[in-house]
């Protein structure tokens, strides 16, 4: 099989087609079981009472935002390493989705925080981390569509998303010895979970839901993009001819 | 190979001395707004002598971000940074050499100043040499993270504000260490273990900073 046959817009923007609609189909199925989960069999919580149900969004959200900045940051550097115009595409499609999902992190932190510690923002370490985290990806997209040659956004954009990803390690321990309030990681691959397995399983499948969305939305996404650069080729033309 | 970036140091160098309005600017700059905090929050000595550290930090990465703009922009302007691109020297090495430069016109002032701000809030006198030593390890490292972003937004239309999205995220390391060193001196458990993380910081981004703003400054002129 040849790997790189879909290294090539034309060739990705059919199979992007067929498999967006699957995995949205999936994100759909697997959040909406997440969130009946959540809300319905999980056990309420002995101190934090019904308001800790926020974390089935928080923490998978949270989660998606600092992997989508890895995943991001790779298709950035295998863009600049080997000059390939689908990675750095493909990095601009993911960046919204994990602006989307620091965003709602910290929104939902902020709803969760008002009940259980009394303030709607604290400079707590993963707070503050998670915040310059989504200055990060709006810098990135701010950089992107300041440059009007795609190329050049595509390689200066790769540049800032791995000085990003060099950064990201020292910006969460910077703040994290500067300040902390937030409760530990509640589940670590090393330990023993120290809450309900419902609740651990209602988070995994929320995840899964995320990533669900994630591929659908990056891959949607990266077919307007692809329309958009090869608009001068001439399968867009076919394309839109035949779609017209 | 040295006597390429001697020459470009001194060049550098010898143009902010003829144009030291330039220098100045940037210096003034730092001055009021760290000057501006006690008119913002009140005079009130006690609350001046706990913000210092902070204050004199955040005005720095101000400053210091103010200044970049220059860093690329009248070489690339005037063609002097092509001709650094094909010269024989290794891109990286002349790059470093004008970051060096960079820092001596609008990051060594600063340093030298912040002694005599520090006293106008009242600061303790026996940990200035603390907050000073923190800005001198800390501003070269902002002006090595600030070089990428300058590289990055070579010629791009507004760029200022874009740069400061792009480096200020960057800077909060510097920000939350450089700051923190004179904040636990005042506390009693001393500097020390801040200012040997700017210097880790300071060897870290000098050894890399300059190379991505190499890689940076191909893309942009290319």
């Amino acid at each position: 099989m040849n790997w790189f046959k879909y290294s090539s817009p034309q060739t990705f923007f059919p199979l992007a087609g067929k498999l967006a609609p699957w995995f949205g189909v999936l994100a759909a199925i697997t959040c909406a079981a997440g969130l009946y989960l959540g809300f319905f069999v999980a056990p309420t919580d002995a101190q934090q009472g019904d308001a800790y149900r926020i974390i089935f969004i928080h923490v998978p959200a949270a989660w998606m935002s600092m992997f989508l900045y890895l995943v991001m940051a790779f298709w950035a550097g295998l863009g600049l390493a080997f000059n390939t115009r689908l990675s750095g595409m493909m990095a601009s499609a993911v960046a919204p989705t994990g602006a989307l999902f620091t965003f709602l992190a910290l929104w939902t932190g902020s709803l969760w925080g008002k009940p259980t510690w009394g303030t709607w923002w604290v400079w707590d370490a993963r707070l503050t981390s998670e915040l310059i985290l989504l200055f990060l990806y709006f810098g990135f997209m701010a950089l992107q569509a300041a440059i009007d040659d795609p190329r050049r956004a595509d390689k200066a954009g790769a540049v800032l998303a791995l000085v990003g990803v060099v950064n990201i390690p020292i910006i969460y321990f910077s703040v994290k010895w500067w300040n902390t309030l937030h409760q530990g990681a509640s589940v670590s691959l090393t330990k023993a979970p120290t809450m309900a397995a419902t609740m651990l399983t209602g988070m995994a499948v929320m995840a899964f839901g995320f990533w669900f969305y994630s591929i659908a939305a990056a891959l949607t996404r990266a077919r307007c993009i692809m329309l958009e650069r090869e608009r001068a080729s001439e399968w867009v033309g076919d394309y839109a001819r035949r779609s017209a | 190979m040295l006597a390429a970036l001697r020459c470009v140091i001194y060049r550098d160098l010898l143009l902010a001395v003829r144009r030291s309005s330039d220098v100045l600017t940037v210096l003034l700059f730092f001055v009021i707004v760290v000057s501006l905090f006690p008119l913002g929050v009140g005079p009130d000595p006690a609350l001046l002598r706990t913000i210092a550290p902070g204050v004199i930090w955040v005005a720095a990465l101000l400053a210091s971000m103010l200044a970049l703009n220059r860093m690329f922009a009248s070489d690339h302007a005037d063609g002097t940074l092509e001709q650094m691109l094909l010269g024989a020297t290794p891109l990286g090495m002349t790059v470093a050499a004008k970051i060096l430069a960079h820092w001596v016109i609008s990051g060594l002032p600063l340093v030298l100043i912040s002694p005599v701000l520090a006293l106008q809030f009242d600061f303790p006198r026996e940990f200035l040499w603390t907050l000073t030593l923190s800005l001198a390890f800390g501003t070269p490292v902002l002006s090595l993270i600030g070089a990428i972003g300058a590289a990055l937004t070579l010629g791009l239309r507004g760029a200022g504000a874009l740069l400061s999205l792009l480096v200020l995220p960057l800077y909060v390391p510097v920000l939350i260490i450089g700051a923190g060193a004179a904040d636990a001196a005042v506390s009693g458990l001393g500097g020390q273990a801040q200012l040997l993380l700017l210097g880790a910081l300071l060897v870290f981004a000098g050894a890399f900073a300059p190379w991505a703003a190499a890689v940076a400054l191909r893309i942009s002129t290319e």
